[in-house]
């Protein structure tokens, strides 16, 4: 065997098990490495009451409701599954509004609404001009489609 | 293959095509930048601002393509021991970095009108980041790699630490393809994947001009830096060969 294809297979070798670290250190991370919580992760008790979390769903649609101070919002984040009524002090991003995604920096009070203290908005993969409207998704709606 | 990876071979090449890629990139850049501006209509939801991706997604896709292609040269190095492959690696790692660089800015300034944030710790952002940082690491590595003679190693080839370094950081590159599939993020997922785009052709079709634009020019830089890089080993051998008459003539 030529030195060159030692050094091919041994890198080769050496590649393959880099490669094999790596993808079990990403799918260990799978839930350390998530972002948010889904409703129906909320639903499972995966959020105690006052613990900082983060809530990330679509706004239902028709379930966003402005108080009349005009300062509080009041929705329901859902996944399709499950839904969490959510309260919101504060400016919103230009881009939240009902049947998108959101993402809410908060925690769970005891009556289960969960009050959020930031919220961003999610932009979905789908780019289109203005003239078409964009149609809700179908199926399973999750903003981490 | 083996032909080209002749110094002289690949300058007989290099010479001619460069100005070309220079010329047609430049050309196409423009025409996507007065297409992505001034042709296409906003995005429905987010307005002008959509108009940045002609930028951050060309931006992503050479920052990323610029490793893949820095971890084949460490390979080639490292099992053939091309001369070239150590020089290609040279001059693709500041290109590659500025892209990354040029795409974590982009997505910021569009970040903070479109979320409402200019950064988060998402899996998409983060593993972007250590791009970038990879990068840099990169470039101290094969920076300070002088072979301690004053000049670059012997024809510029990489030091096995930095071909090495090189292949293991390509574990990074599916993490960042994969970090908006396989976990929450604030991140969008991927719109245009091997079964289409979700990007509406209206709005797609300057991408195309970007990118092929901005492909050409990091094709360009990439062989002005190689050539850059044989001239001053060049400059180096000779040196050392008038050096070494001196001594002998004396």
């Amino acid at each position: 065997m030529k030195a060159k294809h030692q050094r091919l297979i041994l890198a080769l070798v050496a590649l393959v098990g880099v490669a094999g670290a790596g993808v079990l250190a990403a799918s260990a991370l799978r839930d350390e490495a998530a972002y948010f919580r889904t409703p129906t992760e909320v639903a499972a008790g995966a959020a105690a009451t006052g613990e900082a979390m983060r809530l990330g769903g679509m706004v239902a649609s028709g379930s966003l409701q402005r108080q009349p101070d005009g300062l509080t919002i009041r929705f329901v984040a859902t996944d399709g599954e499950a839904s969490v009524p959510v309260e919101y002090k504060g400016i919103v991003p230009d881009l939240f509004a009902e049947d998108s995604g959101m993402i809410a920096d908060g925690r769970m009070r005891a009556d289960g609404v969960f009050v959020a203290d930031r919220i961003l908005a999610k932009h979905d993969e789908r780019y289109v001009p203005p003239q078409m409207s964009h149609p809700p998704k179908t199926g399973k709606a999750t903003p981490a489609a | 293959m083996h032909a080209y990876a002749n110094p002289t071979r690949f300058l007989a090449i290099a010479r001619p095509l460069t100005p070309w890629l220079l010329g047609l990139g430049t050309v196409l850049l423009l025409a996507g930048a007065w297409a992505g501006l001034a042709v296409v209509p906003g995005e429905a939801k987010q307005g002008e601002t959509a108009r940045i991706l002609y930028v951050h997604v060309p931006a992503a896709w050479l920052g990323m393509g610029g490793w893949t292609a820095l971890a084949v040269s460490g390979l080639v190095q490292l099992v053939w021991r091309h001369p070239l492959a150590g020089i290609a690696a040279r001059a693709i790692a500041v290109p590659g970095m500025l892209f990354t660089a040029l795409c974590l800015a982009t997505g910021s300034i569009w970040g903070k009108p479109t979320w409402g944030t200019w950064w988060e710790w998402d899996g998409r952002m983060t593993s972007m980041l250590v791009l970038l940082f990879l990068y840099a690491g990169f470039i101290a590595l094969t920076m300070g790699d002088t072979g301690g003679n004053g000049g670059q190693r012997q024809g510029g080839s990489l030091s096995r630490g930095a071909a090495v370094y090189a292949l293991v950081g390509a574990i990074n590159i599916p993490i960042i393809n994969r970090s908006v599939v396989w976990w929450n993020s604030l991140h969008q997922g991927p719109s245009i994947t091997v079964r289409g785009s979700s990007i509406d052709g209206a709005l797609l079709w300057p991408l195309g001009l970007t990118l092929l634009g901005f492909s050409f020019l990091f094709g360009a830089i990439v062989l002005m830096r190689m050539r850059r890089i044989i001239a001053d080993n060049r400059v180096a051998a000779r040196l050392r060969r008038l050096a070494d008459d001196e001594g002998s003539g004396v």
